[in-house]
Formats: C-alpha cells, structure tokens, sequence
C-alpha cells in the first residue's frame, strides 16, 4: 500500500494506482473530460490537474488521471493554483465549444466568468479522444484518430473517407461527452459521422445477417455507463 | 579499410592513420556544409579542383572539403594551409586568382581576406579571427580540419582512441563515473546531468536486460542549426560517443534521430555508420571486445515537438508524434516500454572528449555547476552570423561583441532571444549574464540547445514575441488544451496588439494565460512557450503600453501602427518610388511632388528602401 496526504487527509491506496484513483476512491471530487475508466488515460484535457507539493517545499501541478501516486506525496486538489488552472482551462475549452451545453455547464461549475477568445468556429469536439481510444482498445477496430496538430487537430478516419475499418457500432457516438458524433438511418444502413463533416465514418447495415449490432452495442453501452465516481 | 579485430589492431591502425595526418602540407580546406553550399561552395570545389589539375598541382596540393566551421556569415570558406590562410565569400571566379597567385607565387589576396569591422583591418590567418580567438573549441574543433566523409581523417586527429580507452580498460561503471564527474549536462534543452541520466538507464536496463539509446538531431528551433554542423562536419564523434554509451548502459540497439530536411548530415551520418561497422567500430563484436552496439537512422518529418523525448520515441516506434505523460521517463519505459536514453547531439558528441582528456580536465572548463562548452547558432541582428562553441560562463557580451562582431550597420543592441523559441528574451542591462545553466534560467532565459537571436533597436519587441508565438503556436500537437488554444489566444492577443487594436488589460490577460499554459500543459513545449512574452512583458513593457495605449509601434515595425508619407522638402519627384510601388499607392508626375495614399499603403517600406533622397518617412 502507498501512504499519501490528500487535502490533509492521510490516505492508503493500492501501488499503481493514479492520483485520480484515488481521490475517487475517496470521494474526492475532480472535473475530468479525457478520462474514462474502462481507457488508458490520455493526459490531454487538463481539467484534473491537482497541485503535488514534494519535500523540498516546491510544488507543481499535475494532471492527476496520469501521475502516479508516489509514498509520502502531498496533494491539495483545490488548491487556489489549482482552481486557477482549471478554470483557465475551461476558459480556453469554451473558446472552441462555447455553444456546447456540457461545455458551458462545466464552465459554470469551474467558475468561468467570461470567454475573453474565441475561436472563428463552434465545434462540439474538445480532443478529448475518448473516441480514439475507444474505437482502439475496446471496439479494437481502430478506425479513427486524430490527424493534423496544434488547433486544426481533428478526429478522422484516414484520409477522411469513409472507412472500411469502420464497422459502424457506434461507440464513439456513446462515448463522446460533448455528442460531436451522430447516428443516421438510411435506407437500411446506419451511418456514423462526425457532426459538421461532410462524410460519414462508416456505416452499418441494419437487419440481416450481417446484424451483429444490438448485442455489441449493448455491451459498449454497458461499459460506458460506468458510474463516474465508483467507491 | 580492414575490419579491426582487437584493440591493438586498431591501435596500430591509429597510430599509422595520426602519423599520417600533416597541417603542414599544402592543402586547401574548403567548407562544404550546408550553409556554404547554399553559397556556391560546391561549385568553387568543382572550379579548384579542375584548374589545380589544369595547373599540375594536384600531385602537390590536396583539396579538402570539410565541414562547417562555423563562420557561415562570411561563406563561403577556404583555409589555406600550411598557412592557414583564410579567405573568404570566394566565388568561382575567384578561383583562378587562388591557384595561381597564392597557390604558385604563394602571394595574399587582400581582397579575399577577413576585414575587421571595428579597426577596418584585413586578417590573414584564421587563428587571428576575432570569430574564433574567444572560442573553446571542442566539439566543433575537427569541423573544418577533417573530411567528414573519411573515418581515417577522424581517427588520425584521435578519433575512437576514447572508445580503445572504455573497451581496453574501463568497467561500465568506471565509464558512468567518469562522464558524472565530467559535470557534463545535457545540451538539448533541461541540462540534466548525463552521467546521472545513464546510471538511471543503466540500473533499468540491468532490471529489465534490455534497452535502447537515441541521439536527438531533431532540431526544429527556428535559427538553430549547430547539431545539424555537428552531424555533417564530424559524425563519427556522434557515433562514437553512442557507442562508449551503450557500453556503459549495457544496451545493443541505438537510434539517431535525424529530420529529414538535413539531407547532408542524414548523408554523412550513414556513411559514417557504414565505415565504422565496416572497420569493426560497431556492430558485433566491437574490436573483439565481444560488445555488441547496432545504430540505426530514423528520419523524422520535421515537427517541432518531435524532439520533445516522449513525441520522438512514439514516432520511432511508428506512432503519431505526440508526446505522453510523464513519469513514467523515458529511463523507466522508453521504446516499446524499455528503458531508453535519450540525449543530444551535442551531448554525445562532448563524450568522447570527456573520455579521451579525463573528467579532470573537462570539468576545468566553465563554471562551478556548468562545465565544458556549449556551442550557439548567433543570428539575427548580428555580424557574425553563426556557430560559436564558447566555454560555459562567458558573458552574453563576449559572445555578441567579441565574437559576433556586434550589431551590424551602426544600430544599438536591444535584447537577445536565448534558448530558442523556449527561452527568454534578455535586454542590454544583462548582457554582463555569464551564459551558464542557472544564471540564465533565474533572467528567465534558459541555455536550451544554443539558439541566440539578436535583436537591434530597429526591432519591435511586442512583435518579436509574436513572432516565437506564432512558431509555438503553429508547432503545438494540440494534444492538451492549455498549448493547443491557449497558445492562439496568446497569438491572437499578440498580432491585435501589433495591428493597433490592443485594448487595457491585454498585458495582463496575457500573463495570466502565460501562467496557465506554463503551468498546466503536457510537454515541455507548452510548459515553456509563453517564455517570449513573459520576458519581453518583464523587460519591455513599456513598448507593449506605447502599442496599446498610445497606439504607436516605437521601433516602427508594427503595420497597424504606423504610416508612411513623403517629405515635401526632400521629394523632387524621382517616380522612383512610384514604380517601384506595388500597390499603386503612389501619385505624382514627374518632377512634381508624390503623395501615398494611406488607404492603399500596405506599409511594405518598399519606397523608403528605393528612395535616394531620404524623402520618404515612416511615423
Ligand atoms: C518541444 C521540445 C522540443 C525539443 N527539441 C529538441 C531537439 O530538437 N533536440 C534535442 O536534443 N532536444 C530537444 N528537446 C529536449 C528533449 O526532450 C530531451 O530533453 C533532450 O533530447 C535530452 O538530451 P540531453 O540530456 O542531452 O539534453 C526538446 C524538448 C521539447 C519540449
Ligand atoms: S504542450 Fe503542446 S505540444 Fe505538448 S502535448 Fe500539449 S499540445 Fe502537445
Ligand atoms: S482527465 Fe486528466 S487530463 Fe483530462
């Protein structure tokens, strides 16, 4: 077991486990948007970050869903760094998605006042890449990722063409906290596609032999209503 | 070449490749890096060597294309040796003059000879340029004496003789002592401790009994271009520090990390590989010591962040160059989860000098916790464009003035960018900083991997900020959201400044934002992006207020901010600056007083660059 003190709460948790772990083991609330229990964590939204404080009295802030939780650490997850960081950076999420109401509504409860910039263009999608992830170690399909870099990244199928790959189960449509994704029927078939794309991701033919889709996406959809803060 | 089967072998390979070597003999050394061929160095090799044929002098006098040796300003190279005459800018049609007044009456040619700025001086020789007197030349000291392309040349000046030293004599640990005494640090960017990085790794490698090492040639800083000469004028110093590290790691599979846009160096570098496996320097069986070490190249696409460790590893290993948490290091879970180091350039290369004259000797050079030299690529507003390898705690003016020669036509210094588009921006008061790890760091600086840009009084300091801004902003993966949007905020907040539309409270809202990406992104490249601001916020912040609450640019620089217009007194109607006038901004008739439309102006100072009579003025 590794001894840690969070918010000057001493606690114990299991070797290997990250810091988000085990603030959730122990109630402890933390805002996250790239995490998922049923992932590998990414890192990418920032929205966990706590403040580590290390023995030499400096301190610096992590992104708790990645950092490991090391014997004798001392964490403060509300720290007035911390609350600052957070709240910057939901400032900055909401100067891409400012029209998103999960992304507004997370600007609300992390104290955001006002958007001082904003992007030319709404997009629901934050680059959390939960989807990616997803689509790779559960579907285990692999069929989209993200592509370009800086603030024309985006989440494609290669050469954003409909993928053969794709086989249209729709989880990243499930797991996307923000809804950027979308089902479509058409005659017979249902298309997956990111929002304002002008392409579908792949598709899937309903009825039929080929049907494998009410069981798989049932189980998806098991797994994606974990409950957000387990224990 | 013999493949060389033991340590002796190779020491009376050596011996006989040293006895060999002569600067006394007749040779003419011309640069052939990069920065020279963009001058034509290739074809003034082409012209030397045929009119030496032409002339019969080429059973007397060798012609040596080496690499570069840093004076790029002056490009391209010849050294003249015995003598060591050095000429300079030589163009084809200088050629002849070389061979048959030098070369055959052994007369100088003035004209091609170094002037010095300050006193209007011609130089001779090349030890007696200022460049190079106030260098300590280490890494770079066989650029531009040896052929890059011939393992003979670097072994004749004592090249490998460390490695013979680390496999004949020296344990793993013997070899991990020696570079932690050293005081070596790394030079790509944090300055960690090598000889600590490599015992981390070790002890890993022994757990796991497996590992890797990788040199970084990334090298995406914009102006940097020193590991780049390295890998060019002298890979097997490269190689040969890889190979005594992996010795010391225990590890049997090495990678140079190279981008793709340095064709020479990837050349040369591959080349080199080759002799040395060939000659028995690498490969199995190291000079039948039973060590194993294989290198290989990987090219990289030319991304910024993939010389950020994490990013490269994942694009060795295939995968999209974004970088990933850590911990877990690279020491710990590097490539496909081994234990892999990683270091620089410039790092690997200092190896074998560290190894060859002993820890003693090295860490004599520099200060108390910086030792041995760093080498800068100076550009910019500077003279003496360049590389200069300086021994660490030279002071910033030493290296600017006595080395770089100074700003160029008259114009006062105003700061310079130190560290790359990482670092900070230090204003005239510090140039007295002695240039080590720890001083700069506390200007907010940092020594990075060596870029320096010079900026004159002519230079807008809001708008040089904008600039590093921009690359950051362009270079981000966008994997995290502090880097990815909040570097375009501060991009933004920039160019509105510049373009006149800054409004009260843009200067702090660009600190906080700096203090939130510093604090709050993934990687080192957004943990230091807003470095830039930050300084030229701390040192220059009156020219952000002139920008925002005065509206005025006052170095002049910022189109938003400022006009052009045509002196009547001096303007008599030239139409030079009519015609030279994209835009169609200009009216007047011949003899008769122009006028620019301040609607039209794109303010590309073309007229007042065209002008002979001083007639055009920028407010
Ligand atoms: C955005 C970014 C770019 C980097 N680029 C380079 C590079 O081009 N070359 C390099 O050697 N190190 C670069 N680094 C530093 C490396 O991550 C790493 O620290 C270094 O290669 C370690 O070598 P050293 O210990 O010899 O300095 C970069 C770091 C960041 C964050
Ligand atoms: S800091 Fe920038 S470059 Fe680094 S992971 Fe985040 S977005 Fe990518
Ligand atoms: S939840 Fe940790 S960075 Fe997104």
């Amino acid at each position: 077991m590794i001894h840690l003190t969070i918010d000057d709460k001493p606690i114990e948790v299991q070797e290997g486990r990250s810091l988000l772990e085990a603030c959730r083991e122990h109630g402890i609330h933390i805002p996250t948007l790239c995490y998922h229990p049923a992932l590998e964590p990414y890192g990418g939204c920032r929205l966990c970050v706590v403040e580590v404080i290390f023995p030499n009295g400096r301190s610096r802030i992590v992104a708790s869903c990645v950092y490991p939780c090391e014997e004798g650490a001392v964490v403060k997850t509300n720290s007035e760094m911390v609350v600052r960081s957070r709240r910057m950076t939901a400032e900055l999420i909401l100067a891409g998605s400012y029209n998103t109401p999960e992304i507004l509504a997370l600007g609300e409860e992390l104290g955001v006042k006002d958007v001082r910039f904003k992007l030319e263009e709404e997009n629901a999608c934050v680059l959390c890449g939960l989807c990616v992830r997803a689509c790779d170690e559960i579907v285990g399909v692999n069929a989209i990722s993200v592509i370009q870099r800086g603030i024309a990244k985006k989440v494609a199928t290669p050469f954003q063409v409909t993928s053969s790959r794709c086989i249209g189960c729709g989880t990243c449509v499930l797991i996307c906290p923000t809804g950027a994704f979308k089902f479509e029927n058409v005659a017979g078939f249902q298309y997956v596609s990111p929002k304002e794309s002008a392409y579908h991701l792949g598709y899937y033919r309903l009825g039929g032999e080929l049907d494998l889709r009410p069981n798989f996406v049932q189980d998806i959809a098991g797994l994606m209503s974990t409950p957000e803060d387990e224990g | 070449m013999n493949h060389l089967q033991s340590v002796s072998e190779f020491q009376t390979w050596q011996k006989s490749m040293a006895a060999g070597w002569d600067e006394t003999k007749p040779c003419l050394r011309v640069c052939d890096g990069t920065g020279c061929r963009a001058l034509g160095s290739q074809k003034v090799l082409a012209a030397l060597r045929d009119e030496i044929k032409n002339t019969k002098l080429d059973t007397q006098i060798e012609v040596v294309g080496t690499g570069c040796p840093g004076f790029c300003e002056c490009g391209p190279l010849i050294t003249v040796y015995p003598q060591r005459i050095s000429y300079q800018k030589i163009r084809v049609q200088d050629v002849p003059d070389i061979v048959e007044k030098t070369l055959v009456k052994g007369q100088v040619l003035d004209r091609l000879l170094y002037t010095d700025p300050l006193t209007g001086e011609h130089i001779k020789l090349e030890p007696d340029l200022p460049f190079y007197q106030r260098q300590k030349r280490l890494v770079l000291d066989f650029n531009g004496r040896i052929d890059p392309t011939k393992l003979e040349d670097y072994a004749a000046l004592g090249g490998y003789t460390a490695l013979e030293k680390v496999l004949a004599s020296m344990t793993p640990e013997q070899v991990i002592a020696e570079v932690k005494a050293s005081g070596l640090r790394g030079r790509g960017g944090a300055g960690f401790s090598t000889g600590t990085k490599w015992q981390l790794c070790r002890n890993n490698v022994l757990k796991v009994g497996a590992g890797f090492i990788v040199c970084n040639a990334d090298e995406g800083d914009p102006g940097a271009f020193m590991d780049r000469s390295v890998v060019e004028g002298n890979p097997h110093s490269v190689i040969e520090g890889m190979v005594i590290g992996a010795y010391a790691m225990g590890v049997h599979q090495g990678f140079v990390y190279i981008r793709a846009e340095y064709p020479l160096a990837v050349e040369n570098l591959k080349l080199a590989i080759k002799q040395a496996e060939t000659a028995g320097l690498l490969g199995k069986d190291i000079l039948g010591s039973g060590f194993d070490f294989m290198l290989g190249v990987r090219l990289g696409a030319g991304a910024f962040v993939c010389g950020e460790e994490t990013a490269l590893m994942a694009s060795i290993e295939g995968r999209i160059g974004e970088p990933r948490p850590r911990p877990p290091y690279p020491a710990e879970e590097g490539l496909w989860g081994k234990p892999t180091n990683i270091n620089n350039v410039k790092s690997w290369a200092s190896i074998p000098i560290v190894i060859r004259q002993g820890a003693e000797w090295y860490s004599a050079i520099g200060t108390e916790k910086s030792k041995g030299t760093m080498i800068f690529s100076v550009v910019g507003k500077i003279n003496n464009t360049g590389l200069a390898e300086v021994p660490m705690g030279i002071s910033l003016r030493q290296l600017i003035f006595d080395i770089g020669g100074g700003i160029p036509n008259g114009k006062a210094f105003k700061a310079a960018q130190i560290g790359g588009p990482s670092g900070g921006c230090l204003p005239a008061e510090h140039l007295d900083v002695p240039i080590d790890y720890e001083s700069l760091t506390a200007l907010g600086a940092i020594v990075g991997s060596g870029g320096l840009v010079v900026a004159d009084e002519d230079t807008c300091m809001v708008d040089f900020a904008r600039y590093f801004m921009n690359f950051t902003q362009e270079e981000s993966c966008g994997k995290c959201v502090p880097c990815r949007i909040g570097t375009k905020a501060m991009l933004s907040t920039l160019e509105r400044i510049c373009a006149g539309k800054g409004q009260p409270g843009d200067v702090d809202y660009l600190l906080e934002l700096a203090s939130a990406v510093k604090s709050s992104s993934l990687c080192g490249l957004g943990q230091t992006a807003p470095n830039p601001v930050l300084t030229t916020i701390r040192y220059f912040r009156d020219e952000y207020e002139a920008h925002i609450f005065d509206k005025k640019c006052p170095a002049k620089v910022c189109k938003g901010l400022i006009t052009y217009s045509i002196i009547p007194e001096k303007c008599n109607g030239c139409m030079v600056c009519l015609r030279n006038c994209t835009s169609n901004a200009i009216s007047g008739a011949k003899r008769e007083l122009h006028v620019i439309d301040d609607e039209l102006c794109t303010r590309c100072g073309v007229c007042m660059n065209v002008c002979k009579f001083d007639a055009v003025e920028v407010n």
